[in-house]
């Protein structure tokens, strides 16, 4: 692959914001027709030098070479022309529009009306459509609304999108964050196709089984700096991840220290009000337990979970805690009765992006801080912010710092205060370490581990493997909106998870 | 004014002054026009910005509630016509030949804004009631109130117009109260009272949290057990309290009052909110900004008038202004590339 000669040259780069240098001379040299990896933690800067790179952000000092032409993109708009694509990792498609103009917006084949006016040629639109399509393997009409299609065929949408701009290098942030194995695999053969037709991938992940399996070359960076270049081939999981965070971490779960006691949550014949979601599900909760909840995307779990927490409607069955029949309409009503819920899409329903970390933390506890009936005690309110701060580690310059501006797992800390906070018996945390970089992540578990040792209940779903094994007590899976089965800690394995999760299919 | 100084001294000069664009225009516009027409200084026109600004101050309280989570109220200036025309008809004088109920005795003042206030409330109950079970998006069903209202302000005065309203009712607008240093009008010390229950609300309640966390994010608060529909119902009720009070005060200042009051100040008061940084993506706006906000736009309108500008391109300056202005203020808002 040496001889390949290198199409994208990035050299010293480097990027300020405010209190921030986010990126420190960084190098990252790709070549034609390679996958390469870029690594590193959240906030190592890879998404900063994506945005360099595509024109989000101008850089302050460095140069790009493309094909050996220095450029510089003042828009997205101009790195598109210059055949840069970029798969968001968050999708921001035209939800109700048809794929046809998703896939042609801002560039519509024109036609003249009455040989003066010119038009959109919808005709040609479809036929070009139908043509990308073909290409990643698409089955579809392209007149469906995309709101129509799943996550991996939206995705697929995007990568069209780019072929048809004849896009040298395409940028994929977290492909795969939500896609099945299956449409893991099917990606992977597109992104091939892609390589084999000289297209450059710059394939940024979290996953590195996915790394070590589809990537020619990985570049790791660390603080805003670049640490290294490797061929995949000669790179090992403890390698990358002792590159990632600069130190060697032995161990990926901490130690197991919870004892699971007596049930204290029974769901049973749980159904849902939408006839193809989940139904009939029977299962329990001991305290100082962490039950894992397995299944492949789809499975309904967040689903169930939701209708256990009173997000989503229950048709029959019935939740109970502590041999007390609960009845549960509103999370509200979830939460009086000790349930709490850290949901999977931070962004849409966790987080209060332009709140600060206090009222974050203090938005479901309000209750307990009331003076008089009616005055917010707005010192303990502070004490409470500052206080969880220091237990859970969270790394904020202040309590009045806006949310958004915190890492992935800083902010995932937050919501756990929040819960913290409330007193909950049975904690359920959807996805908790998605998106969260290896350090973070030992942290969540750390928390969860010491939360089940205080005899809490936690509920985990999770759709990563090792995880779900790591430190589980046991593991539920289910399939297509079953259940199909619950494995204990010492007889689970990858094998018999996956044969659980495909189980109804 | 602690806070304002302290935000001058630090860092550089060029983003202070964006961060605090609105100050600096309110400065700016001061400074410019009593330059060029020295008696906009005077106590006497001051007092009267002040005052006029007093009611507006009112329902831009009020409608900012609404704002801050995600929602609008469009009905507003209409509802303060009821206020207004509750006031003017029941508390006229009561030797006045051309009485709107000649039957009636003389009422207490108190006991009429109670019952104004009473009714306006109910108006902004049906409007939190339609947009939270019936999920008519708060611009649309603020719109078709707004209707409503004004067809039944029509019906109930008849279209007449009301005059001779009672001296102990004028006097809320044109009296004022001895205090010590001055004599304050009593307009301007309801306004004061308003911006501080409204402060309180906002910062110091579970209501006020609750309002914040619904517009940041309406799903993240619903799972965080927030009550929305009762909170925006609140919302809503508590709107038409300030309108119902602004509109009566609006009739005792004028010393009349017509269906047609309070039209058009609904907009007013979004473009006086939307100048004080209140965001219209929701989950931002304070009370410093909605006040600051309401005075330039009043100063504003009194400095073109006292600059001999027609009233016909006032509308054209005010409306440029509103633009500018909160083009300005957007940036520090604006992610710094």
């Amino acid at each position: 692959m040496q001889h390949l000669d290198v199409i994208l040259a990035m050299n010293h780069i480097s990027k300020s914001f405010p209190g921030v240098k986010a990126l420190d001379d960084v190098s990252f040299h790709v070549r034609r027709g390679t996958v390469h990896a870029l690594m590193g933690e959240n906030g190592a800067g890879k998404s900063t030098l994506m945005k360099c790179l595509f024109g989000i952000y101008s850089m302050d000092s460095g140069e790009i070479l493309l094909d050996g032409k220095p450029v510089r993109f003042k828009d997205p708009k101009d790195a598109l022309d210059a055949g840069i694509s970029m798969i968001h990792q968050e999708l921001q498609p035209i939800p109700y529009r048809s794929i046809a103009e998703n896939l042609w917006v801002g560039r519509y084949p024109m036609k003249k009306f009455l040989g003066l006016i010119s038009v959109v040629d919808h005709k040609k639109m479809r036929e070009l459509s139908v043509d990308l399509l073909k290409k990643v393997h698409l089955k579809v009409n392209p007149n469906t609304a995309l709101k129509e299609l799943s996550v991996s065929q939206t995705q697929s949408i995007e990568i069209a999108k780019a072929i048809s701009n004849e896009a040298k290098i395409i940028i994929m942030d977290e492909p795969t964050s939500s896609l099945t194995l299956q449409e893991v695999d099917q990606l992977f053969e597109i992104i091939n196709q892609l390589r084999n037709l000289g297209v450059s991938i710059i394939y940024i992940s979290h996953k590195m089984e996915e790394i070590l399996r589809i990537s020619d070359e990985v570049t790791i960076m660390r603080d805003g700096k670049y640490i290294g270049t490797w061929l995949s081939k000669e790179l090992t999981m403890e390698k990358i991840i002792k590159n990632m965070v600069g130190r060697e971490l032995v161990n990926l779960y901490p130690p197991k220290t919870n004892e699971p006691q007596g049930v204290n949550l029974e769901v049973k014949n749980l159904t849902s009000t939408n006839p193809r979601s989940f139904k009939n599900i029977t299962f329990n909760a001991r305290k100082g337990e962490i039950l894992g909840v397995g299944g492949l995307v789809g499975a309904q779990r967040t689903e169930l979970i939701e209708g256990i927490f009173g997000l989503r409607g229950v048709a029959s069955g019935e939740i109970l805690l502590n041999g007390r029949k609960l009845h549960i309409k509103h999370p509200r009503d979830a939460i009086k009765n000790g349930i709490a819920l850290v949901t999977e899409d931070r962004r849409g329903n966790g987080i209060f992006g332009v709140l600060s970390v206090r009222e974050n933390v203090a938005v479901a506890s309000l209750d307990d801080f009331v003076d008089f009936h009616f005055k917010l005690n707005n010192r303990k309110l502070n004490q409470l912010a500052e206080a969880n701060i220091k237990k859970l580690s969270i790394k904020t310059p202040s309590t009045k710092t806006k949310i958004s501006s915190l890492s992935g797992g800083n902010q995932q800390k937050v919501i756990i205060s929040r819960w913290l906070a409330v007193e909950p018996d049975i904690f359920i945390l959807d996805e908790p370490t998605r998106g969260i970089d290896v350090g973070a992540k030992y942290e969540i578990y750390s928390i969860m581990i010491d939360l089940a040792r205080q005899g809490k209940t936690i509920i985990m779903i999770s759709s990563e493997m090792p995880e779900l094994l790591g430190i589980s007590d046991r593991i539920m899976v289910m399939c297509e909106g079953r259940l199909s089965g619950i494995l204990d800690r010492a007889e689970a394995n990858q094998e018999k998870i996956m044969e659980l999760a495909t189980q109804y299919m | 004014m602690n806070n304002i100084l302290k935000k001058f001294t630090r860092g550089n000069i060029k983003d202070t002054l964006v961060d605090n664009a609105m100050y600096v225009i309110l400065l700016g516009i001061l400074i410019i026009v009593s330059f060029l027409r020295p008696i906009f200084l005077s106590t006497n026109n001051l007092t009267n910005i002040m005052m006029n600004a007093s009611i507006r101050i009112i329902i831009a309280l009020g409608v900012s509630g609404a704002l801050i989570t995600r929602g609008t109220d469009l009905s507003a200036g209409r509802i303060v016509g009821v206020g207004a025309v509750i006031g003017g008809t029941l508390l006229q004088r009561p030797d006045y030949a051309a009485k709107f109920f000649p039957a009636l005795g003389d009422m207490p003042v108190v006991g009429v804004l109670l019952l104004a206030v009473t009714v306006t409330a109910l108006l902004g109950l049906i409007n939190g009631l339609v947009i939270s079970f019936l999920h008519v998006p708060p611009f649309i069903a603020t719109l078709g109130m707004q209707s409503i209202v004004y067809g039944l302000s029509l019906i109930y005065t008849k279209s007449q117009p009301i005059g001779g309203l009672k001296q102990s009712y004028t006097n809320l607008a044109s009296g004022r109260l001895n205090m010590i240093v001055a004599q304050v009008p009593i307009l301007i010390l309801i306004a004061v009272v308003m911006i501080a229950i409204m402060w309180f609300l906002l910062n110091q309640t579970k209501f006020g949290k609750y309002i914040y966390a619904i517009g940041g994010n309406e799903a993240a608060a619903e799972v965080a057990g927030v009550n929305i529909v009762w909170t925006k119902i609140r919302v809503y009720v508590m709107a038409g309290l300030f309108y119902g009070l602004a509109g009566f005060l609006l009739a005792a200042k004028s010393g009349g009052a017509t269906a047609n009051y309070g039209i058009g100040y609904e907009l007013e008061a979004i473009a006086a909110c939307t100048i004080g940084g209140v965001s219209t993506a929701g989950g931002v706006g304070t009370v410093q900004g909605i006040v600051s906000g309401v005075l330039i736009f009043e100063m504003l309108k009194t400095s073109l008038q006292f600059l001999g500008v027609t009233p016909d391109l006032q509308y054209v300056a005010i409306g440029t202004v509103i633009v500018m202005a909160v083009a300005i203020d957007i940036r520090k808002y604006l992610a710094k590339k």
